[in-house]
């Protein structure tokens, strides 16, 4: 809401300058969202009135004009079309300011003198967007005679500051002068110094008999109409032209900058109808029919349906309510007889028609939000009284109101007690008292109660809890006290399911991977640039209804997509290397309707990425070690040859207690393609809340050992398609209970091994916790573990 | 007998003395004092002298080997010490070369804040609680007292899933699942990934990160969550931080205020970072809606409860000074490294 300060201070005295004056507003609840000082920096400009224009000798396209400025006559040279001998114009004179620092100097244009300029409304600071169109290209011909001489800015209010306020939804009735004189009023004292409106509407000669039914009374609540004969259409005069530009609204004609000055002024927005397009005079309020088109005054036809409401004559649609006028009833300068509409519209209605047919104004931005229905007659009052100053008609004694249910001010009883309790503050009964009558709304203390009346241009005070905004805020959050909560103590944390989440990033970050965060929503076809078959559940996506893009469209069933994505945006930026982990959900549907919880599964996943100076076994030593940190045993790696996103040579799914828990690999060279990437990555995708379940963080001691342990090496040729993990369950079924740990630490092929074979050479540790092994004791184990290879995998020791 | 010891002594250190190895000075010690060494060979021919002699020569013979022990150890350290230097000097390193490189991968600098504001208000008795990333209407508006015509839940503002589902706009609907399960008091943070159907610009990305708290109980006052939130914002950016309680509007909470923190790099007088004006926009709070406590089975009368609400992100981009917030879901490494 735009409000410009000289305006404001027609209804309410402000004694501050505008920077505390806004303070005070934003802390009260009025947020200032910014100041624009109109007309800053410009000076020098004054009114002149042009006593002659002669062509110039030596320029076809210029003229040299004598410019009357009261106390002098200046010759200024100018390209202007739009001027004629007569017209009050403002002057730059020489050593003035302009707008966009443009510094007027005398000088000479083709030979002739020129002691200044002739400004248009542009030069004087005004934005384009809001000069009237005809002042838009050409010099601003003043409305009338003037002072010769006298400051621009005593003449035309230009000077000024416009305060721009954010309002909250809940407070419509600021979205008015009137309604922000009562917010200054509540926050800086004074009162509000509302417009006398009185009409004279003397002339009962004429009747039209206008009609109003309002078929549709649930979009129209009330419906005004007034008529206004002999109209004169116009500019309006300068005062309320720069009111509305400063406001941000365009000047259009006198009808028209009426109807949105009392709306500016009071939130009412008003319609002004061409008279002679009313059929009958006759006004009907009925929802559209399917299908019904109507060309709206901005020259668009525009579908209508049974759920909007429409202002009509016994013929035809002259305005969608609330939204828009029609083009042939529009007022134009050829108008003789207007009929004027002061209406409340069904919000809701408003909201969802201005929504369906994309058409949102200020009428319609208003009605949306909530408009009291109580102001309709005095705002079309005030536009009839300005439209008897201003002699744009004669507004005629006839008038309809149909208003089948006038809203009253509301009584709610509220506990003067509890507001203080919940402020944590101590104000006495006739402070509060004080406070809710700054804004307007009597109370009356009986009891523990307040009796409240509810103006109904507050619609947003419903209850009880209202209240203790209205009160918090005049009263000033700022002098509120600051305590800490009292009562119980609550033991504060994280859960043990976000505890391990913190145990195996730190994993990760201490192993030299960053994490990385990515959208929870992804392309449907990311799962074709993993390789991800046919009929796999991860195209089974959650969809959205309506996505930014198709990048943006399905849930991620998987995150490797999107580390993919970025590992491959690294490879682009030259990034030499990169470890990388996302841990985060991925989300997968409900098979069936599941009516008490409808919503989709949402599984902790952990992604594990890298490239550069890797292998498969380094990224193996990474799910070991994470594993380990979560202390999580047993796990076994399975060869997976199957895993369309993977190298079907180097993949391995991860089992622990018999379920899977992840798969890990190279990736597929295909894959790596299809993300431009030509470097091996190694990938981890693990199920990361399986992986909860089966972690133990709490870890027991285990006495160091008393005894010497016992090592034998072990080395032995087996076939080359033997894997390690095979003579690694022969140790294992073989070692008894002396058995402590073995460690691989040669994997040899070539000389002395046969074709087709390989040597594997183990450390193996041998202790008993109670007593000193013996050779005899170890070497029985150490021969079962050899006899064992030699029958179940046709190994043979390594001599 | 006794002067041959004398001399042999005499001789046996100025050997010690011309050593200058280790192996060296073990020679001289085997030759005097070994098993077949000089002196022992003297030694041995004591059986021949009186008993009356045999006392004072010992006593020489005591004092010399002493003597050649004291001369051999001093120059054991000696020569030991000259080794050790030579030793040291030789492998003298070029200390300005680079250390062996050890990476240490970096949290998201959004899970870092994220980190750091949980810490504050764990401190302060908060418990972390989380939840669904798609969420019912019921939860993300209904029970949060959203009027059933606001603009949030057009398909302009929220993404949905269908009718009754959508990507949450806010964490709060954590909050109503915590209350619906759990009687006050009640003290939790909602941190999480949130979703609006924003297009991505420097300061708009699709999904970001909410951290939401609530705290209900018997007797909370408004006064109670301006001394929570002054707590939090001088942890957050330095204790001379300030924070001004602006009035606003929430559907959820009644009063409600938006909340601004001096701004931390000016210290109020106005910079270019927060805008000339001193201040920052730091979350939205209020005191819980009656509505709302009541939507979740909490009687209003006996309970009361302030909420707050603050976007992640946006405090992580002023803190570290980052510009776009793109960057953060982009995940180049060359960020990421950076915190």
């Amino acid at each position: 809401m735009l409000v410009p300060l000289k305006w404001l201070k027609e209804y309410v005295d402000i004694d501050q300058n505008v920077i505390e004056f806004g303070d005070r507003m934003t802390m009260s609840g009025s947020k200032v969202e910014g100041i624009e000082s109109f007309g800053e920096g410009i000076n020098g400009v004054v009114v002149g009135k042009i006593e002659s224009i002669q062509p110039h000798p030596n320029a076809d396209k210029l003229v040299i004009t004598q410019i009357n400025i009261g106390d002098q006559t200046l010759q200024i040279v100018t390209g202007a079309k739009n001027i004629n001998e007569g017209d009050y114009i403002p002057v730059a004179t020489v050593g003035s300011n302009l707008a966009g620092g443009l510094k007027i100097k005398k000088g000479k244009l083709r030979g002739e003198v020129s002691e200044g300029m002739l400004c248009s409304q542009e030069e004087l600071g005004i934005p384009m967007k809001l000069i009237p169109e005809e002042l838009k290209d050409g010099i601003w011909i003043l409305d009338k005679p003037y002072k010769l001489g006298a400051n621009i800015f005593d003449v035309a209010e230009l000077q000024d500051d416009i305060i721009e306020f954010e309002i909250t939804s809940n407070r419509p009735d600021c979205l008015s002068m009137i309604g922000m004189a009562r917010e200054a009023v509540a926050t800086i004292g004074g009162r509000v110094k509302h417009p006398e409106v009185a009409i004279k509407a003397e002339d009962e000669t004429t009747t039209f008999g206008v009609k109003v039914d309002i078929h549709d009374q649930e979009g129209c609540t009330r419906y005004i109409a007034r008529v206004i004969k002999d109209a004169v259409i116009q500019p309006s005069p300068l005062w309320m032209q720069q009111r509305l530009m400063k406001a941000g609204v365009r000047p259009i004609n006198n009808i028209v900058d009426i109807t949105n000055y009392v709306m500016l002024e009071y939130g009412q927005p008003l319609h002004a109808f061409d008279m002679d397009y009313i059929a009958d005079n006759s006004i009907i309020v009925r929802k559209a029919n399917d299908g019904e088109i109507f060309k709206t005054l901005d020259d668009v036809e525009r579908q209508l349906d049974e759920t909007m409401t429409v202002i009509a004559d016994t013929t035809k649609a002259l305005a969608i309510a609330g939204v828009m006028g029609g083009e042939e009833s529009e007022v134009t300068e050829n108008t003789k007889t207007i009929l004027l509409e002061s209406a409340h519209f069904n919000k809701d209605r408003i909201r969802a028609t201005s929504k369906q047919i994309g058409l949102r104004t200020e009428a319609s931005a208003r009605y949306e939000k909530g408009v009291d229905s109580n102001i309709a007659s005095i705002a079309a009052d005030r536009a009839c009284q300005l439209i008897e100053m201003l002699g744009a008609g004669t507004v005629l004694k006839e008038s309809v109101d149909v208003y089948p249910a006038a809203k009253e001010a509301r009584q709610l009883k509220i506990r003067h007690g509890r507001m203080n309790d919940l402020l944590g503050i101590k104000l006495t009964v006739e402070e509060m008292i004080n406070i809710l009558k700054s804004l307007e709304i009597s109370a009356e203390e009986d009891g523990e109660h307040l009796v409240v009346t509810v103006p109904t241009f507050r619609d947003d005070l419903q209850m009880e809890a209202d209240f203790l905004e209205e009160l918090g805020r005049i009263y000033g959050f700022d002098k509120i006290p600051s305590t800490m909560a009292k009562g119980n103590i609550v033991v504060g944390g994280k859960t043990n399911g976000q505890l391990i989440e913190d145990r195996a990033k730190e994993s990760l970050l201490s192993l030299g991977f960053n994490e990385i965060l990515t959208f929870s929503f992804v392309s449907p076809k990311s799962v074709d640039k993993i390789n991800v078959g046919e009929n796999s559940i991860k195209r089974n996506f959650v969809k959205l209804l309506n996505p930014l893009g198709d990048e943006t469209s399905v849930m991620r069933t998987s995150l490797l997509p999107n580390m993919m994505e970025v590992l491959s945006r690294n490879v682009n930026h030259k990034v030499e290397a990169a470890r990388a982990f996302e841990l985060g959900s991925i989300f997968i549907p409900k098979s069936e309707c599941n009516a008490k919880d409808p919503l989709p599964y949402e599984i902790a996943n952990l992604v594990i990425g890298m490239y550069g100076n890797e292998d498969f076994y380094s990224l193996k030593g990474v799910v070991e070690a994470l594993f380990n940190r979560l202390g999580i045993k047993d796990l076994e790696f399975e060869v997976e040859k199957n895993h369309t996103s993977f190298h079907p040579g180097r993949c391995a799914n991860i089992f622990v207690g018999g379920h899977i828990v992840g798969v890990m690999g190279e990736l597929h060279p295909q894959v790596a393609e299809n993300y431009d990437i030509s470097k091996r990555c190694y990938i981890a995708e693990l199920d990361f809340y399986l992986m909860m379940q089966f972690t133990r963080v709490t870890t027991m001691y285990k006495p160091l050992p008393k005894y010497p342990a016992m090592t034998r090496d072990l080395a032995v040729i087996v076939k080359e398609e033997i894997m390690v993990r095979e003579i690694e369950k022969i140790i294992q079924a073989n070692g008894g209970d002396i058995l402590e740990s073995f460690e691989l630490f040669d994997l040899y092929r070539g000389n002395q091994i046969p074709e087709g074979h390989k040597s594997i050479a183990y450390t193996i540790t041998y202790r008993h916790s109670d007593r000193t092994l013996t050779d005899e004791e170890v070497n029985k184990v150490q021969d079962a573990v050899v006899a064992g290879i030699k029958s179940e995998i046709g190994g043979t020791l390594r001599e | 007998m006794e002067a041959r010891l004398r001399e042999l002594e005499e001789v046996a250190k100025n050997e010690i003395h011309q050593a200058n190895t280790s192996d060296e000075l073990e020679k001289v010690r085997v030759k005097y004092l070994g098993k077949k060494g000089e002196l022992t060979e003297v030694l041995r021919g004591m059986g021949s002298l009186s008993k009356e002699e045999r006392p004072v020569v010992g006593k020489v013979a005591n004092i010399v080997r002493e003597g050649i022990e004291e001369a051999l150890q001093e120059a054991k350290n000696q020569i030991k010490n000259k080794e050790l230097q030579a030793k040291l000097q030789a492998e003298a390193i070029d200390v300005t070369m680079p250390g062996k490189r050890i990476k240490l991968g970096k949290k998201h600098p959004l899970m870092q804040g994220m980190d750091e504001l949980k810490e504050i208000f764990i401190s302060m008795g908060f418990q972390v609680a989380q939840g669904p990333e798609i969420e019912t209407v019921y939860y993300n508006f209904d029970a949060l007292n959203a009027p059933v015509n606001h603009p949030s839940r057009d398909m302009s503002d929220t993404f949905y899933i269908d009718e009754e589902t959508i990507l949450r706009t806010q964490t709060s609907p954590v909050q109503v699942r915590v209350m619906e399960n759990k009687k006050p008091p009640i003290r939790i943070i909602s941190p999480g990934r949130c979703f609006r159907n924003d297009t991505p610009d420097a300061t708009h990305t699709p999904m970001f990160h909410q951290l939401e708290g609530l705290v209900v109980d018997k007797g909370i006052t408004l006064a109670d969550l301006k001394g929570t939130l002054e707590v939090f914002a001088k942890y957050f950016f330095g204790n001379q931080t300030k924070i001004k309680f602006r009035p606003h509007n929430f559907p959820f909470t009644e009063p409600s205020a938006e909340i601004d923190a001096s701004c931390f790099k000016c210290s109020g007088s106005g910079c270019s970072f927060c805008k000339g004006s001193g201040w920052i926009e730091l979350l939205g709070a209020g005191m819980v809606h009656p509505n709302v406590l009541r939507n979740c089975g909490i009687d209003p009368e006996v309970y009361s409860g302030f909420a707050f609400g603050m976007g992640v992100d946006r405090l992580v981009m002023l803190k570290y000074g980052i510009d776009d917030i793109r960057l953060f879901f982009e995940n180049d490494m060359r960020f990421l490294n950076q915190f």
